[in-house]
């Protein structure tokens, strides 16, 4: 009798463990679905591909058109009667283009001496989490092409005149999901210069970031250190400070700027406002993605 | 007769622990959801890596998935699904754990279409709320095929759609499940 017993308590104990296991397991636990997550890529480290002035950590993605249209407004200290700097505008509309998830490139043209420019940018680095750097490393190389009738036609002129290169290194890291920062050593290549004191090659560091101040809005500012400017000309370094704003498939970066050019050669040589006398310009940029072709699934 | 007994109590006892063919699962579910209010912007997204545990014994069913594992036709549209609405890097997963409320009715030992009463708790976006819904489990082959549609409201999951994109996103989501589930082990 007492075997019987034991085998009937066995069968007691074996179905309510059982049953008291199924009731508190953690199913996904046992197929992995608690475990830590893989190494993944920081992204969205800025809203768009620039931050203000400057190229920004981000790409456009792949199959992505990003159309981009940049004003830069008169000073804003010229008072009402130049109604703070509206009344004169400057702009650069220009296409960007995400080819694969590494690589972008872009055209533009700049009413500021009809000038276009082009550019390649590719990320050497991905920041990832998990796993991997805790930074990116970019690299950019563009050109660009003045179109204003010759000054002096009276002189040999050169087509190559017209061209000035650079090249630039962006490292930077989306330090918490509400800041970023970069850092962009550039150098400069003017084919021609205005005058003996320009350098043709100008070497300058540039410091760029955001601070996500909603899921939505975000501050930004870049400047740029520049090493050897010519000392003479009276232009200054030049400084952004500005808000993005994104709406459903727009984002509006709204700022303030001592520089009238928004291509990489004219910001460099050309800023000739001041922050310190309030030579600044209300200036926006309107920004518009287009997925051209589907995402790859 | 006795230890008869005992070696079945033990044989039984013995089978009741290691005995897990009653627990199915997947890694490669898929989930797919909608809330396009114009017909000019379809907004969906589809997660084809849900993972998805099914004990046929108890009923019990858990899901889980990870939001930036959402794909959608526009880059954008991904962007601000993780950025703006779901908070991915906040809230890095979905998870739903309920039961089969009438597992009872379900044969699993035998080929055929199930309808199943799935009742639990959906968290999202750092939120939990019951949801409920009937599905379909299909058993063929010892394999089980399980699918449902359900809607939430996106309001109860405390994402908000701004005025701007009003017109363009629902507060209502549409969401299907497909999973094929396979014997564990």
């Amino acid at each position: 009798m007492r075997i019987t017993k034991i085998a009937f308590a066995i069968l007691l104990l074996s179905s309510c463990c059982t049953g008291l296991q199924a009731q508190d397991e953690d199913l996904l636990s046992l197929v992995g679905g608690n475990e830590k997550p893989k190494k993944e890529f920081v992204d969205y480290a800025f809203k768009s591909s620039r931050v203000i002035m400057s190229q920004s950590l981000e790409m456009t993605r792949p199959g992505v058109m990003d159309f981009r249209i940049l004003h830069r407004f008169g000073n804003v200290n010229k008072g009402a009667y130049e109604f703070f700097g509206l009344d004169n505008a400057t702009m650069r509309m220009g296409f960007d283009f995400g080819i694969t998830k590494n690589f972008m490139l872009g055209v533009g043209r700049s009413t500021n001496k009809k000038e276009f420019d082009g550019f390649l940018k590719y990320r050497l680095i991905h920041q990832s989490k998990n796993g991997g750097l805790p930074f990116s490393v970019l690299a950019v190389a563009g050109g660009t092409l003045n179109s204003l009738k010759w000054a002096d036609t009276s002189r040999k002129n050169y087509f190559t005149s017209r061209l000035a290169y650079y090249g630039q290194l962006i490292i930077g890291s989306k330090i918490t999901e509400g800041i970023t920062l970069q850092l962009m050593p550039t150098v400069l290549h003017r084919n021609l210069v205005p005058t003996f004191n320009d350098p043709s090659d100008m070497f300058a560091v540039g410091a760029g970031g955001r601070i996500r101040l909603s899921n939505r809005v975000s501050f930004t500012a870049d400047y740029y250190y520049r090493v050897n400017p010519n000392e003479n000309d009276g232009t200054k370094n030049p400084l952004s400070v500005g808000i993005d704003i994104e709406t459903g498939g727009h984002v509006f970066q709204i700022h303030f700027t001592n520089a009238i050019g928004m291509n990489e050669r004219v910001f460099l040589t050309e800023t000739t406002n001041d922050w310190a006398k309030g030579d600044i310009q209300f200036g926006f940029n309107l920004l518009r993605a287009f997925q051209i072709k589907k995402q790859k699934k | 007769m006795k230890k008869a007994l005992i070696i079945l109590a033990l044989a039984l006892s013995a089978s009741s622990v290691s005995f897990s063919q009653d627990k199915f699962y997947t890694k490669t579910g898929t989930i797919f959801f909608e809330c396009t209010k114009s017909p000019l912007e379809k907004i969906e997204g589809t997660n084809n890596s849900v993972t998805c545990v099914l004990d046929s014994k108890t009923g019990n069913m858990q899901f889980a998935v990870l939001m930036k594992g959402f794909e959608f036709k526009r880059a954008l549209m991904q962007e601000h699904f993780n950025e703006n609405y779901v908070e991915s890097h906040k809230f890095p997963k979905g998870e739903f754990k309920g039961q089969v409320t009438n597992n009872a009715d379900i044969n699993y030992g035998k080929d055929g279409e199930y309808t199943a009463k799935v009742k639990g708790k959906l968290t999202i976006h750092g939120v939990t709320k019951d949801v409920e819904s009937t599905g379909k489990l299909s058993v063929r082959g010892g394999k089980i095929a399980a699918n449902a549609v359900f809607q939430i409201l996106l309001s109860d999951y405390d994402i908000s759609i701004p005025t701007v994109v009003n017109d363009k996103i629902s507060n209502t989501v549409n969401i299907k499940v497909d999973c094929s589930l396979e014997p564990l082990k």
